[in-house]
């Protein structure tokens, strides 16, 4: 048992016992029941909204929304499931191993990957399952996030497939698995692995990436290499990357045959409290838009133009347009979007609002170009997957 | 209020492009308030083996005493939490209690 090896204190003794800066002065209140956090620093961070210690949980401050389409590395998000992190990665040794049912296993240094593959980019959102997971109603247990556990880069490295075809896939390969260096704490404990289909592994865009923003990966996202799963779920995304292996049936690890599942109907969503039989693993983003301008309850001048700006994003089909409404959702118009990064970008959208003196009620919603559409209430899912409703500020003009 | 320390020497030494090691140490944590009495050892002895108590403390409130039961359960069964049966039943308790 590894519990009084751990420097742990009592709560008022700690700040004694430690003596350093590091004690949290200042936190967050996330607008939900039992939303008070700290803000802290983890190695290559700013100041971030804790969830949890061990493992490491940071959500970003929603502000930095607001400063670019690229989130900050130091600001990006952390979700870990297992606390049996690496304590030292050597890029010198480090070496990621593809094998499984392929011709020609290959272990490659970070070296390698650099220099003996196509090297590409590509602007994608990484969102966690649970984001938003504090705001269900009724709620369900799980990391109780506000809507900070999401972030978007430029994500530079190898894609899968060049990797998958230089080891050579056998007859019969179905689905490739990607475990990295974090494990589990205990023996027993089902190690963190997830499993794409082939033909999504070699579809080009899921790829292994060594930087994000044109900086190595921070430690707390992945260093050396995390893998990229464009438009898909940041469960996916796994993190210290060191192992791909390709295998000849439906992989039924626990986090994909029991972890990370939704109700497998139109919209992956039941009735609130209700559980589905029929599930399957959660896959790709809905459609989601904030306003990132101004924060609830902000104050405008009234009579004046307010510019409303804000993020839209989804899961691969192009957000195609996002309606805003200054009246609690009883007319809508069209807001400007902004530069096109990529159709697994954030994307940018503005509008100019004139408000007459008093409260108003304003809602942003985004549609994809095939179609989907943010509903206006949210569903629900028992694990508290897939928020995505429109959103909703209060802001007086005065 | 839960108060918490984390530690001001995180080894770190990653840089843009750096051929060293990386190292990290985990941050330093503490006891939150609501479990740092007599009655939160058992919690505190069980869960913080594998995680860190924020895990307990950020949950909703009012979820019921089945929530705790069914949050414990789930670490024995699913995650092989070494928890002998009685004491389960003791900290399932005093989650309750605390943060039913």
């Amino acid at each position: 048992m590894a519990v009084f090896d751990r420097r742990m204190f009592l709560a008022g003794a700690g700040a004694a016992a430690v003596g350093g800066p590091a004690l949290a002065e200042t936190a967050v209140t996330l607008p939900f029941g039992n939303g008070a956090r700290p803000l802290v620093r983890m190695p290559q961070k700013r100041e971030m909204i804790l969830l949890t210690t061990r493992p490491p949980q940071l959500e970003t401050p929603f502000a930095v929304f607001n400063d670019g389409l690229l989130t900050p590395n130091d600001a990006f998000f952390v979700r870990y499931h297992l606390s049996g992190l690496p304590t030292v990665i050597d890029p010198g040794t480090f070496r990621l191993k593809v094998g499984g049912h392929v011709g020609k296993p290959l272990e490659l240094s970070l070296a390698s990957l650099r220099r003996d593959f196509p090297v590409r980019e590509i602007v994608a959102v990484n969102q966690c399952s649970g984001n938003s997971r504090g705001f269900v109603q009724p709620r369900v247990g799980g990391g109780q996030l506000g809507n900070g556990a999401m972030g978007n880069a430029r994500w530079r490295g190898v894609a899968v497939k060049h990797l998958l075809e230089r080891a050579g896939l056998r007859e019969g390969a179905r689905q490739v698995t990607f475990n990295g260096m974090d494990n589990p704490p205990l023996d027993g404990i089902p190690d963190f692995v997830k499993a794409l289909d082939v033909d999504h592994a070699l579809d080009g865009e899921v790829m292994v990436a060594f930087q994000m923003n044109g900086a190595d990966l921070p430690f707390l996202n992945g260093y050396p290499l995390r893998l990229i799963v464009p438009g898909h779920y940041g469960t996916y995304w796994v993190k210290h990357l060191d192992e791909i292996n390709v295998v000849d049936a439906q992989f039924d690890g626990y986090w994909m045959k029991t972890a990370y599942r939704i109700p497998d109907n139109d919209c992956n969503c039941v009735e609130p409290g209700q559980k589905r039989d029929k599930t399957k693993p959660i896959g790709r983003f809905n459609v989601r838009s904030f306003i990132t301008s101004h924060v609830d309850g902000a104050q405008v001048k009234a009579g004046s133009v307010a510019e409303l700006r804000g993020i839209a994003f989804a899961g691969g089909d192009p957000v195609g347009r996002v309606m805003v409404s200054a009246d609690n959702g009883g007319t809508w118009q069209e807001a400007r979007m902004g530069e096109d990064l990529g159709r697994y970008s954030f994307r940018e959208w503005r509008l100019g609002v004139t408000f007459a003196a008093g409260k108003h009620t304003v809602k942003v919603r985004a549609e994809t170009a095939g179609g989907e559409v943010q509903p206006l209430s949210a569903r629900w899912q028992p694990a508290g997957y897939m928020h995505n409703p429109v959103e909703t500020i209060r802001m007086e003009a005065v | 209020m839960r108060a918490l320390v984390l530690s001001a020497t995180l080894a770190m030494s990653a840089v843009a492009v750096s051929a060293k090691p990386v190292t990290f140490d985990m941050p330093e944590e503490v006891v939150p308030a609501e479990l740092a009495d007599e009655a939160g050892e058992p919690v505190v002895a069980a869960c913080s083996t594998c995680h860190s108590l924020e895990y307990i403390t950020t949950q909703p409130r009012g979820k019921g005493a089945q929530f705790w039961r069914d949050a414990v359960a789930k670490m024995i069964n699913v995650y092989k939490a070494p928890i002998e049966p009685a004491d389960a039943d003791a900290v399932a308790e005093v989650l309750a209690m605390r943060f039913g």
